[in-house]
């Protein structure tokens, strides 16, 4: 093996084996079943997030209708196991197929596009699906939802409580990780970044643009379907209103939080988010009397703004970056 | 499917001209700013909402109707003119990426916002001249949608008059056609910027307002109106005004169309799977043959 080449990558393997202990070792000092589920959300969050943030940070592309990718994973596993009886891993791997597919397809249309009409095109997807689950009742029960999805089982091993379940979420996500940063730092992450830095220098030498950011996006559906299919056999019900607008934007929100700039934000991106959420549903009815759920995406908007005006690399670069800036001031 | 005669189909036509005003207002809004700044505004649908919602704040604090309808218009341009300078000002050489998203989390702010001020109840705004609905060969039309014609073209005079015949309206498009040009002619783009979105604004409080009577007001319906306006604005080609003018008097037909020939529920889908079409279209050979046969207009008349 290439030493300069493993010395290279050092850092992401080190990183990953830390992430998985720590992974490993939570459930043993989180004894709350709360805390525990909310790390199962957080780590669904943080599948969803990861492809979201390839795309937004490496193919220079927004989606604004992600949650439609999410609801097509969920709704297909919810729809096969539920009503036609399939096995909860073909009806995952069938959604991952027929999202992948659906992405793909958008794609190869918009990226013949210059601009951004891939937020628009999304926008609209995550509205059409959005409303199609309400509607077509027969298939997926309409706004009140298919209830019975069964659990997730591996031969007589069933993922029953808990902490099997957080268990098996970030063990996808830590694959997940460990295989988007192959891509990041592969010959596709570094077209990438060519793209991103400038499209017309990167094609003009020999980077397909939109076929590079095609892949991206087909890969952001495919984590997305994942996503959408873990979180139904731990719900064990699905219904179309995780999958609205302002699901897609908190997903922008997490991915912006988390960095653009690298895909380890991911995860922290996702779980600042949903904490604040926990935090903000439990303390902001003290100050505003009549406080619901909508209230809170006032937070996630200017949230959202400040990141983007002060640190447009994303929260966790941003500080990061910050807390160097003195030492390295001071040297000059 | 019901057997419809001549008439019905007329009404169905009118009313979704009528509805595609409103997003042709929307939509011309959207252009603008995407012109002069590059900025797809994603809160531009939240314009409406804060026309209509002020219009009846106002009304019902006593003012006459008129009154009602022209000061909201003055403050939602004042609230498009501070959301300028606070959130694009600061950032105007940002990556779209960056700037879409900023304006997503603007729209989620001033719906927000409007939520905690308003409530979630939905409040009504009296038509402009009550009475009974005019009949039109067997076709049945309120006087609103009268009304939001006629609005719509005398906003439509005045606007092309502004962008025309007057000395800003030429520097604001000459900041669209090439901002370091217009700026070594003394054309300042910030200004520029500042103008697109006070023009923004004025339009969308404009069609807020006269769809306020036929629509229950509430603080999210900007969301569904800002939506409708891109698929105009795209259908137009983002930086055509006459085109999403056209784009939306033509989704609005088809909308219309559709939830009276198919089905109502699926009437927003309908609208939106336009988009898709649209995209599809423009993907094609067909749209840059004929934008650069619409440059070169351009450049003649220039």
């Amino acid at each position: 093996m290439n030493i300069g080449r493993f010395w290279h990558r050092a850092p992401n393997v080190f990183g990953l084996i830390l992430f998985a202990i720590f992974l490993a070792i939570t459930p043993l000092w989180v004894q709350s079943n709360y805390l525990l589920s909310t790390a199962i959300f957080i780590g669904i969050a943080a599948i969803l997030t990861l492809g979201l943030a390839l795309l937004m940070g490496y193919a220079g592309q927004i989606s604004l209708g992600h949650a439609a990718f999410y609801a097509m994973g969920a709704y297909t596993s919810a729809i096969l196991t539920v009503k036609f009886a399939y096995s909860p891993w073909l009806a995952m791997a069938l959604g991952v197929l027929i999202t992948g597919t659906l992405a793909y397809l958008i794609g190869k249309v918009i990226f013949r596009l210059s601009g951004h009409y891939l937020a628009l095109a999304t926008l609209a997807l995550g509205v059409i699906v959005f409303l199609a689950l309400g509607e077509f009742r027969g298939l997926t029960g309409g706004p009140s939802g298919l209830p019975g999805v069964p659990q997730l089982t591996i031969g007589g091993f069933s993922f029953d409580n808990d902490v099997k379940y957080y268990y098996l979420v970030w063990a996808v996500f830590w694959l997940l990780l460990a295989f988007s940063l192959n891509v990041v730092n592969s010959r596709i992450g570094r077209a990438l970044r060519a793209i991103h830095a400038s499209e017309i220098a990167a094609e003009s030498v020999g980077v397909d643009a939109s076929r590079f950011k095609l892949r991206v996006l087909v890969l952001s559906a495919v984590y997305a379907s994942l996503a959408g299919s873990l979180y139904v056999h731990y719900m064990r019900f699905v219904s179309p209103q995780p999958f609205d607008f302002n699901a897609s934007v908190r997903l922008v929100v997490m991915a912006a939080v988390g960095g653009l700039a690298s895909v380890w934000g991911a995860p922290f991106g996702a779980a600042a988010v949903i904490l604040l959420t926990v935090l903000l549903r439990d303390t902001l009815p003290f100050f505003i009397k009549n406080a619901s759920g909508e209230h809170t995406v006032i937070v996630y908007g200017v949230i959202l703004v400040l990141i983007m005006i002060f640190m447009p690399e994303g929260l966790t670069s941003g500080l990061l970056k910050r807390r160097r800036w003195p030492s390295f001031r001071s040297k000059k | 499917m019901p057997d419809y005669g001549f008439g019905d189909y007329l009404q169905f036509v009118l009313s979704g001209l009528s509805t595609g005003s409103i997003y042709a207002l929307v939509a011309l809004g959207i252009v603008i700013i995407y012109s002069v700044t590059g900025i797809i505004n994603l809160a531009q649908g939240e314009y409406t909402m804060l026309g209509a919602m002020f219009a009846v704040t106002f009304y019902k604090w006593g003012l006459p109707l008129p009154l009602a309808f022209a000061a909201s218009v003055i403050v939602v341009i004042l609230i498009g003119m501070l959301i300028e300078r606070l959130t694009v000002k600061p950032v105007r050489s940002a990556s779209p990426v960056t700037l879409i998203i900023i304006t997503v989390g603007v729209s989620i702010i001033i719906r927000g916002v409007a939520l905690l001020i308003w409530g979630a109840t939905p409040y009504s705004l009296p038509e402009f001249t009550p009475g009974a609905p005019l009949t039109l060969f067997g076709a049945i039309l309120s006087r609103q949608r009268l009304w939001i014609m006629g609005v719509t073209a005398l906003v439509l005079a005045l606007l092309y008059y502004l962008l025309e015949r007057t000395l800003l309206g030429k520097a604001l498009r000459a900041c669209a056609i090439n901002q370091t040009a217009a700026s070594f002619m003394g054309v300042s783009p910030g200004q520029m910027s500042l103008l697109s979105f006070a023009l923004s604004a004025a339009l969308g409080a404009v069609a807020g307002i006269v769809i306020a009577p036929l629509t229950l007001v509430s603080y999210n319906m900007g969301l569904m109106l800002g939506l409708k306006g891109f698929v105009a604005a795209v259908i137009g080609g983002l930086v055509s005004a006459p085109g999403a003018v056209i784009g939306g008097l033509l989704l609005g037909v088809i909308e219309s169309l559709s939830a009276g020939l198919i089905s109502s529920g699926m009437k927003d889908a309908i609208a939106f799977l336009a988009l898709f079409v649209v995209l599809l279209w423009r993907a094609e050979e067909v749209t840059p043959r004929l934008r650069s046969l619409l440059r070169r207009q351009s450049e003649v008349e220039g």
